[in-house]
């Protein structure tokens, strides 16, 4: 099968717009978590969010009319404005501007989303109840949909190859890269745009996530100490917002090209469940086995993993049922791993946070850091593995795994490594 | 200018993000302005909302410039 190599990085984060601003803060133990801006929170349950900061453009902050015209922004959920900003950043990066019939034909576009425009769904219903039928837009389905982030990602950019989408829940991100990574290795295209992206916070995903207690509530007064996972006193996640996409491509295809390599994707696995919609299974048997394909498919054992980049979302039953399945994949050589979660800096991304955390293990690699896991003043369960409590820790890095796991059971690992390592 | 044309012409401005001075009575929705067929489906729902006057589809098909929004809706606005 044809080797697949990661060649540009495209990210907007709570830690703010652009990969290296954001990896600056992660690396830096920064937390993206604030008390809910921009609507009523008084009366909901979790008050505490990673929202992107908003802003003119300079200095990290995010300006939505420098990736989208205002016009198209007006009938679109931000998930589809994030993900065109991500997309331009990752093209811009990888230096691949196709403009021929044979560019644009082999390079496609697979971005997910985990639920999509809700923000626009729960405001449409809003219009249909007070105004009625009539006064509903027509770019409402269009403006919500989660495939029309690639949709609008391939028509801006002329990308006519494969063009498809993702919906895992919180493995969407993975899933994507993952997926996109095959279609690559099969030759279905030379060159793909793949990620995830997410705008969930407004009231009704706020209630929703609660309803389910899946989100943080405990410190409602001190936001940037809510999400910590694997600490004994979490409780839950901190919903975070924006998209991660990078440009994959065909090895030869990017050497041709001379451009710049971060790293290989070598590895992918898949697995599910089939236990309940919400909780993993005890034994954390779906994650062993996600790990152990994605190992297999790279040709190598968890004593050749540097870097783990964990789902560790910060709930109280998750993180360590992770744990569990990483130590029984290692045995004996647990000493020697290291894992973090940012999640602990910018929440949960959801559809986005795998492929931003695919992106934060490729730069645990390019900087031979893992960055850490913030918030974590005393773990939960004693383990061998190093989660990096606190501060980022100089690292031999050259193969990197990422997990992301999802509601409905569903589990995705990726592994990067250093080219030729 | 009126004032039907007048929030005719911002409501055009608004919705399709063009300059305010390509907004003349002859430009067409569609070959001076940028709009598909769905930006002029949205432009005639905002019509409808800013004069509180329901605009038929029949009716619709055949406001196909700025003038001849401002005709329907002079004519017919309360």
């Amino acid at each position: 099968m044809r080797r697949v190599v990661v060649t540009g990085l495209g990210m907007v984060t709570p830690l703010g717009c652009g990969v290296e601003h954001t990896w600056a803060g992660i690396v830096a133990g920064r937390s993206g978590a604030r008390v809910v801006e921009g609507f009523e929170v008084s009366d909901l349950a979790c008050k505490v969010a990673c929202q992107i900061p908003v802003g003119d453009g300079s200095d990290g902050t995010f300006n939505a009319d420098q990736w989208m015209d205002p016009k198209d922004q007006r009938k679109v959920d931000p998930f589809i404005v994030y993900a065109m900003a991500a997309a331009q950043q990752a093209l811009d990066d990888a230096g691949w501007h196709p403009d021929t019939d044979d560019e644009r034909n082999t390079t496609g576009v697979l971005v997910g989303s985990g639920i999509g425009g809700i923000g626009g769904i729960y405001d449409a219903s809003l219009t249909l109840y007070e105004k009625g039928p009539r006064r509903v837009s027509p770019f409402f389905i269009t403006g919500r949909l989660i495939n029309l982030a690639s949709g609008y990602i391939s028509i801006k950019h002329g990308l006519r190859g494969p063009n498809h989408s993702v919906v895992t829940a919180c493995s969407t991100g993975a899933h994507a890269i993952g997926d996109a990574g095959r279609l690559i290795a099969f030759g279905d295209a030379d060159v793909m745009v793949a990620g995830g992206s997410e705008s969930p916070i407004n009231r009704l995903s706020l209630a929703g996530f609660a309803a389910c207690r899946a989100l943080s509530t405990a410190f409602n007064d001190e936001p940037t100490r809510a999400s910590r996972p694997y600490d004994k006193d979490r409780d839950g996640f901190v919903m975070g917002e924006g998209a991660g996409i990078v440009v994959l491509e065909e090895l030869e295809h990017a050497r041709a090209r001379g451009a710049k390599i971060y790293a290989e994707l070598v590895g992918y696995g898949l697995s599910g469940d089939a236990h309940h919609i919400t909780s993993p299974s005890e034994d954390g048997d779906g994650a062993y086995r996600c790990m152990q394909a994605a190992l297999k498919r790279a040709g190598i054992t968890i004593a050749d993993v540097d870097y783990v980049n964990a789902h560790g979302t910060s709930t109280p039953v998750g993180d360590e049922i992770e744990l569990k399945a990483l130590e029984r994949l290692v045995g004996n050589t647990a000493a020697r791993l290291t894992m973090s979660s940012t999640k602990s800096c910018i929440g949960h991304l959801l559809g986005a946070a795998g492929a931003v955390e695919a992106i934060f293990s490729v730069l645990a690699i390019r900087d031979q850091i893992a960055p850490p896991t913030i918030n974590l003043d005393e773990p939960s369960v004693e383990t061998g593995i190093d989660l990096t409590p606190h501060v980022a820790k100089p690292l031999a890095v050259d193969i990197a795994l990422s997990n992301s796991f999802g509601f409905g059971g569903t589990n995705a690992s990726v592994i990067f490594r250093r080219l030729d390592s | 200018m009126s004032d039907i044309a007048e929030r005719v012409k911002k409501i055009v401005v608004e919705h399709l993000g063009v300059d305010a001075e390509k907004v003349t009575e002859n430009a067409n929705f569609i070959d001076d302005l940028g709009a598909d067929s769905l930006d002029t489906v949205e432009l005639v729902m905002a019509f409808e909302e800013e004069f509180n006057v329901e605009i038929p589809d029949d009716a619709a098909e055949t406001i196909v410039t700025v003038g001849d929004a401002i005709k329907f809706l002079e004519k017919n606005a309360a």
